[in-house]
């Protein structure tokens, strides 16, 4: 138990330099708890319902275009909540109601900076992603850029990330299980390879935006239950709310200010833009643009996307602080021994799932841990669909076959690599078992804001931006973005072991530098490339410019 | 009619130019209302932890921060409903309209 209580300090440790860590499921090393029947049995149930759906969307997916994005046949409100739902992880969900317990006002700080980047997403990108692209982001860049070098490319920045976030989200999924069911990690690992496998293989786009639907709207409504029923016992009051929480929490009036999370200016900036931008470079957030019939149901998606987990980051906050007024006045029966300084049974993470049960008994604990177990299960699934796109679409078909290929060899590819993508996920949860993974999400975003946010920007709004400029820049954010955050404390230091103070690079995130790196090195080689192809793709901006700004000649993402 | 006729149309047409640029400064500066109430935000906390800290009001538990806080949230989503209401129903019949001159 002390070797998982420091772990789980170091986790926190992790949060409070600003790691870029709630969007992804790293729970650090739990402590297996009892065997949990009423959260198997619920989480048995939803199941059940998300495999009857699987078996349903089969009987649509005949085609490529089904597989990838559902037929184009998803609504902006039904899409808006599978977005919400991608976003809304386990750790965002437990990660941030437990750094509120732990910390009050900078949990607050950290949700703010998830949400940010959805207006810039709508302003700038939605809609032209929508008109542009036809199944992958790839699509998008590659419209008037040389094929086989853009592609590449952007199958590369896709499956980084793709793979940062699964390794994050499996061995969340094995900790979670030990926390949550009480069962076995290899057990959870396996579990969710199959059914994620399950959901990809069979139902395609369709089962996976459904699984993702159900999850959020069981989220949504079990967080608000929650939150209604803290500030019930304060008569709807945030101040009396307050008041009791900084009377009974070990750091008292410091809840009510900032603490430690944001320290230097350069790191906040930094880390800033890697949310901000990371969001806009997400491969399995981007493809759900596709899924819609229109630019301006992209734009809905968005809109009701930020207003769902805006509301649920303002949750999230009433349930940390409830937490804090539920939990700490009964220290026999959530905290370790009936020790407060011992902290929490499970961690700090569980405080979200002990006030379940303290407001709502063993019934409502059950729901709450299933929920936040499907969470992962549905975000693998979406990530393994955005990675088995960018092999299939992108590399087989588009750079080797040179789109020469049928519809049905193309999904018979994507459902191959479907196959191997799982495996490769469990293979991964086994061998990072033992491993810190927090930094694996911060890898995932500081390679989304500084490799695909920056080609997929020039690429749709500066007419001089050539393949050669594109791919140049992308790689060297790709390559700066890893190194830097390898070197940065929290992975260096924290993560890895070295001693304090050997880390090179001080900041908290690398995007500032690579970010800007990119966006440099795209401006410097593009205006450099006087080629015969970049007189070429210079000459298409126009009609670009028209396709993403009207949608006409757009593909409606049917296929038929 | 075929698309590429259409396209070559628009691109003829003026007024196509004039709503692209039009919807643009609109984006932009959306954008940077977004990024200085964020960044505002968080380079107050780096620069300035005391003034977050001040109480609403004397003898108040609430620091003024809080609602700061929950403001960034509630602003960040009203920001993108207002894009979306105008996008949808404005721009699109502006747009509408060039594509339909350009079709005929």
């Amino acid at each position: 138990m002390i070797k998982a209580k420091h772990i789980l300090g170091g986790i926190a440790a992790l949060l409070v330099a600003g790691a870029a860590l709630a969007a992804g499921a790293d729970l650090g090393q739990a402590q297996k708890q009892e065997t949990n029947w009423t959260a198997i049995v619920m989480f048995a149930i939803f199941v059940g319902i998300t495999l009857w759906i699987t078996k349903w969307a089969a009987t649509k997916t005949k085609t490529a275009a089904d597989f990838y994005t559902a037929g184009g046949g998803i609504t902006g409100f039904q899409n808006g909540l599978a977005i919400a739902g991608d976003y809304m992880s386990a750790a965002s969900f437990l990660g941030i109601s437990g750094l509120v317990f732990g910390s009050g006002f900078d949990g607050l700080i950290f949700s703010i900076g998830w949400l940010v980047g959805w207006p810039v997403i709508t302003f700038l990108m939605a809609e032209r992603l929508r008109n542009l692209g036809k199944f992958t982001f790839a699509d998008v860049a590659g419209y008037r850029f040389d094929p086989g070098p853009i592609r590449s490319f952007a199958a590369c920045g896709s499956l980084v990330v793709v793979a940062f976030y699964l390794i994050a989200q499996m061995v969340g999924a094995g900790q979670l299980i030990k926390l949550l069911f009480g069962l076995d990690y290899l057990y959870a690992v396996m579990l969710v390879g199959i059914i994620m496998m399950t959901y990809v293989l069979f139902g395609g786009m369709t089962a996976t935006t459904w699984v993702q639907i159900i999850k959020a709207c069981m989220l949504l409504a079990g967080a608000t239950f929650m939150a209604l029923a803290v500030m019930f016992q304060f008569g709807f009051s945030p101040e009396a709310m307050f008041t009791k929480a900084v009377e009974v929490h070990s750091k008292h009036d410091a809840i009510m200010s900032p603490g430690a999370l944001i320290n230097d200016p350069i790191s906040a900036i930094s880390v800033g833009m890697a949310l901000m931008f990371g969001t806009a470079g997400l491969p399995h957030i981007l493809m759900r643009f596709f899924t819609v019939p229109s630019a301006k149901e992209a734009r809905k998606s968005v809109a009701w996307a930020t207003t769902w987990i805006g509301y649920f980051y303002i949750l999230t906050f009433i349930i940390g602080f409830g937490a804090i007024t539920n939990l700490i006045p009964n220290p026999a029966d959530y905290f370790v021994g009936g020790d407060l300084a011992k902290g929490l049974k499970g961690g700090g993470n569980m405080a979200a799932v002990h006030l379940a049960k303290a407001v709502g008994g063993d019934m409502f604990m059950g729901f709450i841990s299933a929920v936040a177990f499907a969470t992962i299960l549905a975000v693998v699934a979406g990530l393994t669909l955005s990675g088995a796109s960018a092999v299939s679409h992108d590399l087989y078909a588009s750079v080797w076959r040179h789109g020469n290929v049928d519809s049905a060899t193309e999904l018979r590819v994507s459902r191959i690599t479907t196959v191997c993508l799982g495996i490769f996920a469990v293979a991964l949860g086994v061998v990072f078992e033992k491993q810190n993974v927090a930094f694996m999400v911060m890898l995932a975003f500081a390679v989304a804001c500084s490799a695909n946010f920056p080609v997929l920007f020039m690429s749709v709004l500066w007419k001089d931006c050539t393949t050669k400029g594109a791919v140049a820049g992308g790689t060297v954010g790709l390559i700066s973005s890893v190194a830097l955050t390898v070197l940065s404390p929290a992975v260096w230091e924290a993560s890895f072991g070295n001693p304090k103070g050997s880390a090179l690079f001080p900041y908290a995130s690398s995007a500032i530098f690579s970010m800007t790196a990119a966006f440099l090195v795209i401006y410097i080689v593009s205006k450099l490339d006087n080629s015969a192809q970049a007189k070429k793709e210079r000459a298409l901006f126009p009609a670009q410019l028209i396709r993403s700004e009207t949608g006409v000649g757009s593909s409606s993402a049917s296929g038929h | 009619m075929k698309d590429q006729d259409i396209v070559e149309r628009i691109q003829k047409n003026p007024k196509f130019f004039e709503f692209v640029r039009m919807r643009n400064n609109y984006s932009y500066v959306l954008s940077a209302l977004m990024l200085i109430a964020y960044f505002g935000y968080i380079l107050l906390i780096a620069f300035d932890k005391q003034l977050l800290a001040t109480k609403m009001a004397a003898g108040a538990t609430m620091s003024i921060g809080i609602p700061m806080g929950v403001g960034v949230l509630v602003f960040t989503i009203v920001i993108t409903a207002i894009y979306v209401r105008r996008a949808n129903s404005e721009f699109d019949a502006i747009k509408d309209e060039i594509v339909k001159e350009a079709s005929k």
